[in-house]
């Protein structure tokens, strides 16, 4: 209860700063609104539907991005944990392709696919796919020998040994991998979408931009930002700290 | 013979290295229901040993046959005790002993022998924990309750106390004891231990090092349940300690003589 006083406690102070300087000011009011402003531009926002038409599709882009990214990481991952040939041949690049920031797909993404939701989709899978695979590469490898070696004693072997033992041991690090692939893609997404023609809230942003629209450009921001800690906490680290404590990796 | 283990040798071939040969020439007949202890110091190969029988490692000269019949890999007819107690996080207490039941024994009989074996060491209060809430001595019996639930020929056991306090592994041998009387299995024990080794065997097979290599075989014909002051005990510690001391001075002067020249 204390800390969420001291939360509250701080935003107000943030909120009050924020007025203050609106109140002396400093700046132009049309590159600085004031709280008041931003907060009657989300309210309309929602009340008009028009957040809510942006959040749909938006989410539906994810949900369709997400979904491949986690499928398609999957597949790479276990092939590179699986087999060593591939993965001393193939997995260096996919360090390299990890490290590459989502939004250098969108021109290559607006090249093949012109400015289309499938685009977007596109480049959501790229920036999920990879860190994803990385993961699984990461939990096939880490099953532990001595659990394979006493299946083996209980007549355990091959595929059986692979969806009884394998897979069910690297379920942790499997989840560690879907909450950083959810993470790039809501970053892969907003980078995509803020270039798209819509809809989308990347692409409500930037609208708000060519109008010339700060109370809106600031109430979208507070929206993706707010979406992104609540889906992170509410889902994600949940899931994954759940599964830890399940698996006797985190303590209780 | 029950178990029969002749002129086995086994050479580990490294890429970078040359190869090692651990031992060669192992011949040693072990009969049903005996409890045998393969006792020495480290580097002697025992565990490895004991993974060849277990076929977890291949057996790269001589043969080692179990009622005749070549081992060449890891089976159910072979339950094996890790030093690790290498139970399955996931899943809890009784679905851990259930696991190499699956598909070998109908649904009805599999919970009977989990509940049996539980109850044989004494965990059927534990079935619903996982293992992370249990203590290490309490996860050793899982994995003891989870060897002797498949019904093996033989149980093999990996230094299996080695990593528990000495209170927890007095209590261990003893109930070590009551089941091997009630089971009536045969146990392959690897220990570094010798009063470990004389408390619970039939028969202690010393083992040397460089090269590894049976050095004694003795049989230990003293009543159950032994007591650690009881003097034939202590007579046969003596005996093994002698035996062994020179082995271990070996071991000592080589990684000595090791550390000099480094």
């Amino acid at each position: 209860m204390k800390l969420a006083i001291k939360r509250i406690a701080f935003l107000v102070i943030i909120l009050g700063i924020w007025q203050l300087v609106f109140s002396a000011g400093v700046f132009e009011d049309i590159v600085f609104p004031s709280p008041v402003k931003v907060s009657t531009a989300l309210y309309e926002g929602f009340v008009d539907g028009d957040f809510m038409k942006a959040l749909g599709a938006s989410f539906r882009h994810l949900f369709m991005g997400l979904s491949l990214a986690i499928l398609f990481g999957t597949i790479i991952g276990v092939l590179l944990g699986k087999s060593k040939q591939a993965d001393e041949t193939a997995g260096m690049y996919l360090i390299a392709l990890q490290s590459i920031p989502s939004i250098v797909w969108v021109p290559l993404a607006i090249m093949l696919f012109g400015f289309s939701e499938f685009a977007v989709v596109f480049v959501v899978v790229l920036g999920g796919t990879f860190v994803m695979a990385l993961n699984v590469r990461t939990a096939i490898h880490s099953v532990p020998p001595q659990l394979v070696r006493a299946a083996r004693t209980m007549g355990t072997n091959g595929i059986p040994l692979f969806f009884r033992v394998e897979i069910p041991s690297s379920i942790p690090y499997f989840m560690t991998g879907i909450r950083l692939a959810w993470a790039f893609s809501w970053r892969a997404l907003m980078a995509g979408e803020l270039l798209s023609n819509g809809p989308g809230l990347g692409y409500s942003l930037r609208y708000a931009q060519d109008y010339a629209r700060m109370d809106q450009v600031i109430a979208i921001i507070i929206i993706i930002g707010v979406i992104g800690a609540v889906v992170d906490q509410i889902v994600f680290s949940r899931l994954e700290r759940n599964v830890r404590k399940r698996w006797g990796l985190a303590k209780s | 013979m029950f178990l029969k283990m002749e002129e086995v040798g086994k050479t580990f071939n490294d890429k970078q290295k040359e190869s090692f040969e651990v031992f060669s020439g192992i011949d040693l007949d072990i009969s049903e229901n005996q409890f045998v202890s393969l006792l020495g110091p480290s580097g002697c190969g025992k565990s490895t040993l004991l993974s060849m029988v277990a076929g977890l490692e291949e057996v790269t000269s001589g043969s080692i046959k179990l009622e005749g019949n070549p081992i060449k890999k890891a089976g159910p007819d072979r339950g094996m005790v890790f030093q690790q107690p290498s139970l399955f996080p996931w899943l809890n207490v009784k679905e851990n002993v259930l696991f190499p039941l699956k598909g070998q024994w109908s649904k009805k009989e599999s919970e009977e022998r989990a509940d049996r074996f539980l109850q044989m060491v004494h965990l059927s209060r534990f079935k619903q924990s996982y293992t992370h809430e249990l203590s290490g001595g309490m996860q050793q019996r899982v994995a003891i309750a989870r060897a002797l639930a498949m019904d093996p020929k033989v149980l093999l056991m990996d230094e299996p106390f080695g990593a528990l306090d000495e209170q927890t592994r007095h209590i261990l041998h003893e109930e070590l004891m009551k089941i091997w009387q009630e089971t009536q299995k045969t146990i392959l024990f690897v220990t570094h231990s010798i009063q470990e080794a004389i408390k619970l065997s039939d028969r202690v097979i010393v083992m040397g090092t460089r090269p590894g290599r049976i050095i004694a075989d003795f049989y230990i014909d003293i009543p159950r349940p032994r007591k650690r002051d009881d003097e034939k005990v202590i007579e046969m510690e003596r005996k093994v300690m002698d035996l062994l001391e020179g082995e271990i001075n070996k071991v000592l002067k080589e990684e000595l003589s090791h550390e000099v020249s480094h």
